[in-house]
């Protein structure tokens, strides 16, 4: 195991450094016209009448050396903490993130939270029931919950609880330190949304490997000792069904972030996907190279974890 | 010998059993219609929304942005069935094209994750060793940044655009699904029959081309289907975000934002109708690809594995004698 762990820990070193170039060279493939660009618009803005020209625009950017030095310096910074500074408000990119990173990832923990609260019950039950009218619900439900788009789902509930009872989300966000529950009432929704397709993939998965251990041999085993179907299924099943449910969980983390971009957007929270989507809306390479650089982090440590996690929880599987 | 062949794995006996190949195509919609009803019925709703992209000039009232005074946020009657917009456009004709621009989006975006993804998949499958090594890296590293935050950087770079949009999705996605083409490919290499045209001196292209890419058109065709669904999804999540087709083009994701949720409480048909729509289409589109999948991929079929079968990340397969090309160990536990 330990050897394992620090095997995959080697390696996620290295997908780390081709993380980091792909940010890099993602920066550093903007076309020109795009500087002219960024320039225009930052001549219309700058009130102070400070001129930035294209040269500053590209001394900024480190655009004016050498390739493999602008990446040494970049990385440099990166390691250190420093993700530049942002060429719109001045401010250091990495400050404001992780300003906004609780918001994203308690909208994030909430979604796979309310995900599983709904998917796991039902995919169970779906499974020890199999072929009922419930069970076609279920299913049913699940493939609804993936293929109603989530943006359009946030909108509908926006906007018909507004024209039956008047009633909007709250528009302002509330930090947590200042009042829990009306923070949580406010991220309620939104995480509701966000959980919705998670659970359709999860209630599935749950569905199909209740039925995979549901036909174990230790299963049969449990029935003709005369056990009641409720130990059999939470004592016996469950726990084994659930672990690649775990991992699928897992896997769906980008995807959730994906999500959490649109939700952030409709619902205003000001979290890290609508901080990257003013950046993109600015073109603030700064801001955007920062933000998936961290989001790749994460995703990288997140699958790490799932797969450790797999490996403990399932003595079976072999670490090579 | 014997030995050999027991172990040799499914994909070989799956094309022993179809003898003629050029019928893949055909067999799986006879067995489509044969077992799988609500693949079926996915099936139908997909056709009927090709035939509603394809004839949307006969079947559209309207032109998309064919402006009529007078008529403005005006909610579905009969002259105008689903409702009108802010400026007097006739809803239902800007969903009946929209349809056209999904179809379009869908097709060629998964056609060219498909080609990336065939490319990528069978070079790295095929070549293995270090450059497989290197390559696995190069996706892992693809695949750690969440889609949207891929295909918008590369959009604030390129711009809006279907074309870009086309670009964007196909290339991000084939990168990301290269993976399932190399794990059939590295399966694929180990069967007897491709040892056979190494040992007769076929060429290395005509392995590939005659006995190692007509193996993987299973997966392919899975990838295909789900890649299509992506795609409208994708396109109407990037158009939605206001970074995909620009307007006046009847995109739905595009007809959910802007004007239309500047409106949406005061004319709630201008966002129901196209949100529906992308609903029913990517519907058909899971049920269909569910379908295919069953149907294709006899190791995720319900009762047939067991519980190891699909246990994990089921992508790269292992060769004959249970171990892993060296690049792939990171991915399997």
């Amino acid at each position: 195991m330990r050897a394992y762990v620090i095997r995959r820990l080697l390696l996620l070193v290295a997908t780390l450094f081709l993380v980091t170039l792909i940010v890099f060279l993602s920066v550093r493939f903007i076309p020109g016209d795009v500087i002219e660009l960024m320039m225009s618009e930052h001549m219309m803005e700058t009130q102070r009448g400070r001129q930035i020209n294209a040269e500053a625009i590209k001394k900024r950017l480190g655009l004016d050396l050498p390739l493999h030095e602008q990446y040494g310096r970049w990385l440099g910074g990166v390691i250190r903490g420093d993700l530049g500074i942002s060429l719109w408000t001045n401010r250091p990119v990495a400050g404001d993130i992780l300003e906004r990173l609780p918001i994203s990832l308690e909208l994030g923990l909430l979604g796979i939270a309310v995900g599983l609260l709904i998917a796991v019950p039902i995919g169970i039950y779906s499974a020890i029931r199999q072929d009922t009218p419930g069970d076609y619900l279920a299913r049913s439900f699940a493939i609804l919950c993936i293929a109603v788009p989530n943006f359009w789902l946030a909108t509908m509930v926006i906007v018909f609880p507004s024209i039956w009872w008047q009633w909007t989300p709250p528009m302002e966000y509330i930090p947590f330190a200042d009042d829990p529950t009306g923070n949580l009432q406010q991220f309620l929704i939104p995480a509701v949304v966000l959980g919705m397709a998670l659970s359709g993939l999860t209630m599935r998965m749950t569905r199909t490997m209740m039925l995979e251990v549901l036909r174990q041999d230790y299963i049969r085993t449990a029935w003709s000792k005369g056990l009641s179907e409720r130990t059999i299924t939470f004592r016996h099943a469950v726990k084994n069904a659930l672990i690649p449910v775990i991992t699928l969980v897992g896997l769906q983390v980008p995807v959730l972030i994906g999500g959490a971009v649109i939700i952030e957007q409709i619902f205003s929270l000001p979290g890290m996907g609508r901080f990257f989507l003013d950046a993109v809306r600015d073109r603030d390479y700064i801001i955007i190279s920062g933000v998936n650089l961290v989001i790749a982090t994460i995703v990288l440590i997140n699958n790490l974890l799932i797969d450790c996690t797999y490996a403990y929880l399932d003595p079976r599987v072999k670490y090579r | 010998m014997i030995q050999k062949e027991e172990s040799m794995g499914r994909v070989h006996e799956e094309a022993l059993a179809e003898p003629k190949r050029r019928s893949l195509l055909i067999e799986v919609l006879v067995r489509l219609v044969k077992e799988k009803p609500l693949g079926t019925v996915g099936g139908a709703l997909v056709l009927v929304f090709f035939l509603v992209g394809i004839l949307a000039d006969y079947l559209a009232p309207y032109g998309y942005n064919e402006f009529n005074a007078r008529a403005f946020l005006k909610p579905p009657s009969g002259q105008f069935i689903l409702g009108t917009d802010n400026v007097g456009r006739d809803i239902l004709s800007r969903v009946i094209f929209g349809a056209r621009i999904s179809m379009i989006v869908g097709l060629a975006g998964a056609c060219l994750q498909v080609v990336i993804a065939v490319i990528m998949g069978t070079l790295s499958g095929f070549i293995g060793g270090r450059f497989d090594l290197i390559m696995q890296r190069v996706v892992d590293g693809w695949m750690c940044f969440p889609w949207l935050f891929l295909v918008l950087t590369i959009m604030a770079i390129l711009g809006p655009g279907m074309f870009q949009v086309i670009l964007v999705l196909g290339f991000v996605w084939g990168i990301g699904s290269s993976r399932v083409v190399r794990g059939a490919v590295i399966a694929i290499k180990e069967n007897m029959y491709v040892e056979v045209a190494v040992a007769v001196g076929s060429p290395t292209w005509k392995i590939l081309f005659r006995h190692i890419l007509p193996n993987t058109m299973a997966p392919i065709i899975i990838l295909f289907t789900t890649g299509v669904g992506g795609m409208i999804l994708g396109e109407a999540s990037i158009s939605f975000l206001g970074y995909g087709i620009p307007p006046p083009a009847p995109s739905w994701g595009g007809m959910l934002s802007g004007v239309g949720r500047y409106y949406m409480t005061l004319a709630p048909w201008m966002i129901v109708w196209p949100g529906l729509a992308l609903a029913i289409v990517v519907y058909g589109i899971n049920m269909l690809g569910d379908a295919l999948r069953d149907i294709l991929d006899p190791k995720l079929r319900g009762g047939l594995g067991r519980y190891g079968v699909t246990r994990g990340r089921k992508k790269p397969p292992t060769d004959k004698k249970g171990h892993e090309k060296p690049g792939t160990k990171a991915l399997v536990i």
